[in-house]
C-alpha cells in the first residue's frame, strides 16, 4: 500500500475509538438528562394513563437495563436516526441536516480568512523577530486573541449596521426578496460579512502568533546560516525556508480548531440571528430537547473528526516525510 | 529567577487590581448589585450617583462590573485549577503506566477534544442546571485535554531517568514513582497551560451567561452584554462597557503568560 494510504487508513481506524467514546459520553448525559423520550411523548400528544405509559416504556424498551438501551440507541444511531425533537415535532436528524450547511458556509469561509489573512501577517511579522513591525503586529494579535466573538460581533453590528447602515443587522438573506441566482448569492454574502469577521478575528491572531513564534524559532536553526552563506537574497528564505517550513503545525491547527469554531459558532449565531447548526444547540437548551442537543454534539464530534481526517492527508500532501512513509 | 518584563509586568498589576476589585466589591458598590438603583438608561458620566449610568430597569452599571469581577474571577480560576489538576493526573498515569491504559486514555482524551468544549458545557450545564459549581464542572470538562497531553509528553521523557530507577531500587511502590517523583518533575510545563487555561475559561463563562446559561442568580459581564443587547440601538454602551471589561481581564491573563514564558525559554 502506498505509504500515503496507510498513513490515512492508520488514522481513520484510530478514529472509531474515538467515536465510540463520544457515543457512551452521550448516551450518558441522555440518561442524566430528567425525563425520557415517553415522558417527551406525553408533553407533545397530551396525557396518557398509567397503563399506556408502561406500555409504551414496554414496547420502546425503556424498561430494559441500560446495557440494552444503549445497544437500542446506537442501533438507531447506525440508521441515521437520532431520535424525535421534542421542540421542532421532527426527526432530529431533518432539523439538523437543515442547518448543517449554513454553519459548513460559515465556518469555511471564517477559517479560509483566518488561515490565509493570520498566516501573511504572521509572515510579515516573523520575517525580521524583534523588529518594530513584529512587536506592533505581536502586540495587535495578542490584543485580538483577547476579544470575545460575540461581543466583537455586536460591536461591529453597532458601527456597521446600525451607525453606518452598510450592511445588514442580521438573518442570513433577506426576508422574501424574491431573488434568485446570483442576486440571491450577493444577498447571502453581503449578510455573512460581518458574522464571518465575528467567528474569524479570534482564529486570525491565534494563527499570527503560531506563525510568527514557530518563524522565530526556524530563524535559530543553523539551516537558516548555511542558507545565508550561500548568497541567497532574504526573500527567498523568508518565503521559500522558513515560512514553508512554519505553516505546517499552522495547518496541524487547523482541524482541531474546527471545534473551537463550532463552539464559537453558537453564539455568533445567535448574535445575527442565523439559522445555523450552531444556534440549534443554543435553542436545544433553552426548549429543554435533549435528543436534538446530543445530535448537535455527535454531528459537530464527526465534524471535527472529518476536519482532522482531512488536514492530515493535506498534511501528506505538503510533507514529504509523510510521503515516503517515514 | 528573573524580573518580568514589561509585558507581564503590566498584566500582572491588572490582574492585581481585578482581584482587589473583586474582593472589595461590596466595599466598592454596596448593595445588591440586581436591585434597581435610581432612574434607567442614565447615560455614562451624566449622573454622580452613577458614574456609568444605569440599564434598562435602572440598576447601575458601576456596580454590576464590580461585582461582574467576581463570578468571572471565580469560575474562572476554579476551573483552570481543576482543569489543570485533572490533566495531570490523566496524563501522568496514562504517561507512566504505558501499554493498554495508555491507549484507553488518550483515546479518552482525544473524544474528549473531539466535542468542542462549549457544546461539552452547555450540554453539562443543560443537565446539572446553571449555579457556580456546575459551570465550574462544566468549563473544565472541556478544558483539561490539552494539559493532559502536555504531562504525559513530559512523563514519557522522564520515565527512564536515573532518579526514577533509584526510586525503584528503594523499593517505593509504582504509584508513589508516578505521584511524589513523576508528576512534580512534569508540573513545570503543564503549568504554563495556566494562563490559556483561565482565559478560556473566562470566556466560557462569558459567552454561557450572555446566551443565559450562567448562575441567574449572579450579576456576569456576559449576562449584562445580553441584557444590553435589548437596548443596542438606543444604548450600545450598555453591552460595550462589560465587553471591555472581559477584553482587559483576557488580557491581562495573556501578558502574564506570555511574559512568564518568556522569562522560562530565557533561562539557562
Amino acid at each position: 500500500m502506498p505509504p500515503l494510504a496507510s498513513f490515512f487508513l492508520k488514522r481513520l481506524l484510530t478514529a472509531l475509538p474515538v467515536l465510540f467514546i463520544v457515543l457512551v459520553g452521550s448516551f450518558l448525559l441522555l440518561e442524566a438528562a430528567s425525563g425520557d423520550a415517553v415522558d417527551a411523548y406525553i408533553a407533545r400528544s397530551g396525557t396518557l394513563d398509567a397503563q399506556q405509559i408502561a406500555q409504551l416504556r414496554m414496547e420502546w424498551g425503556l424498561d430494559q437495563g441500560p446495557l440494552y438501551r444503549f445497544e437500542a440507541y446506537v442501533t438507531a444511531l447506525a440508521q441515521g436516526d437520532l431520535g424525535w425533537s421534542t421542540a421542532f415535532e421532527r426527526p432530529v436528524t431533518s432539523v439538523i441536516a437543515e442547518r448543517l450547511p449554513v454553519t459548513l458556509l460559515l465556518m469555511s469561509i471564517a477559517t479560509g480568512l483566518a488561515f490565509f489573512l493570520g498566516s501573511l501577517l504572521g509572515i510579515a511579522a516573523g520575517a525580521r523577530p524583534g523588529s518594530v513591525r513584529d512587536r506592533l503586529l505581536s502586540t495587535g494579535s495578542l490584543a485580538l486573541y483577547a476579544v470575545p466573538g460575540f461581543w466583537l460581533g455586536l460591536v461591529l453590528i453597532v458601527v456597521f449596521a446600525v451607525d453606518l447602515r452598510w450592511l445588514p443587522i442580521g438573518g442570513m438573506e433577506s426576508i422574501a426578496s424574491g431573488k434568485a441566482g446570483l442576486a440571491r448569492m450577493a444577498d447571502i454574502a453581503v449578510h455573512l460579512v460581518l458574522p464571518v469577521c465575528a467567528l474569524a478575528m479570534v482564529y486570525l491572531a491565534l494563527y499570527l502568533r503560531l506563525m510568527r513564534d514557530r518563524m522565530a524559532e526556524i530563524w535559530r536553526d543553523p539551516f537558516v546560516k548555511g542558507l545565508e552563506a550561500r548568497g541567497l537574497t532574504r526573500r527567498r528564505i523568508v518565503w521559500r525556508h522558513v515560512a514553508r517550513n512554519a505553516v505546517l503545525p499552522v495547518i496541524t491547527m487547523l482541524g482541531w480548531q474546527s471545534a473551537a469554531m463550532l463552539g464559537g459558532s453558537v453564539v455568533v449565531e445567535s448574535v445575527f440571528s442565523i439559522p445555523g447548526f450552531g444556534r440549534l444547540a443554543a435553542e436545544a437548551v433553552a426548549r429543554r430537547d435533549t435528543p436534538l442537543l446530543l445530535g448537535v454534539l455527535l454531528c459537530s464530534a464527526i465534524t471535527v473528526i472529518i476536519a482532522n481526517l482531512l488536514v492530515d492527508l493535506a498534511y501528506g500532501k505538503l510533507d514529504p516525510r509523510v510521503r515516503i512513509g517515514r | 529567577m528573573k524580573t518580568l518584563n514589561l509585558e507581564a509586568k503590566i498584566g500582572a498589576i491588572l490582574l492585581v487590581l481585578l482581584v482587589l476589585m473583586a474582593l472589595f466589591a461590596p466595599l466598592i458598590a454596596p448593595g445588591d448589585p440586581l436591585a434597581i438603583s435610581g432612574e434607567a438608561m442614565l447615560r455614562p458620566f451624566a449622573s454622580e450617583a452613577h458614574w456609568l449610568g444605569t440599564d434598562r430597569l435602572g440598576r447601575d452599571v458601576l456596580a454590576g462590573l464590580v461585582h461582574g469581577t467576581r463570578t468571572t474571577l471565580l469560575v474562572a480560576f476554579f476551573s483552570a485549577a481543576a482543569a489543570l489538576i485533572v490533566g495531570s493526573i490523566v496524563g501522568t498515569l496514562s504517561g507512566f503506566l504505558g501499554g493498554l491504559a495508555d491507549i484507553v486514555l488518550m483515546r479518552i482524551t482525544e473524544a474528549f477534544q473531539t466535542v468542542p468544549g462549549f457544546l461539552l458545557a452547555l450540554a453539562t450545564i443543560s443537565v446539572t442546571g446553571p449555579s457556580v459549581p456546575t459551570l465550574i464542572l462544566a468549563i473544565s470538562l472541556g478544558n483539561w485535554t490539552q494539559a493532559a497531553r502536555v504531562t504525559r509528553a513530559e512523563v514519557l521523557s522522564l520515565r527512564e531517568r536515573d532518579f526514577v530507577a533509584a526510586a525503584r531500587t528503594l523499593g517505593m511502590r509504582p504509584l508513589e514513582i508516578a505521584f511524589r517523583e513523576i508528576l512534580p518533575n512534569a508540573f513545570g510545563p503543564t503549568a504554563s497551560l495556566a494562563a490559556i487555561s483561565v482565559a478560556t475559561a473566562i470566556l466560557i463563562e462569558a459567552a454561557l451567561s450572555f446566551l443565559g446559561f450562567g448562575d441567574p442568580n449572579r450579576v456576569t459581564w456576559g449576562s449584562m452584554i445580553a441584557e444590553g443587547r435589548t437596548v443596542l440601538r438606543a444604548a450600545p454602551y450598555l453591552s460595550i462597557v462589560p465587553g471591555i471589561a472581559l477584553v482587559v481581564t483576557v488580557l491581562s491573563i495573556h501578558l502574564i503568560g506570555r511574559g512568564l514564558s518568556h522569562t522560562e525559554r530565557l533561562q539557562p
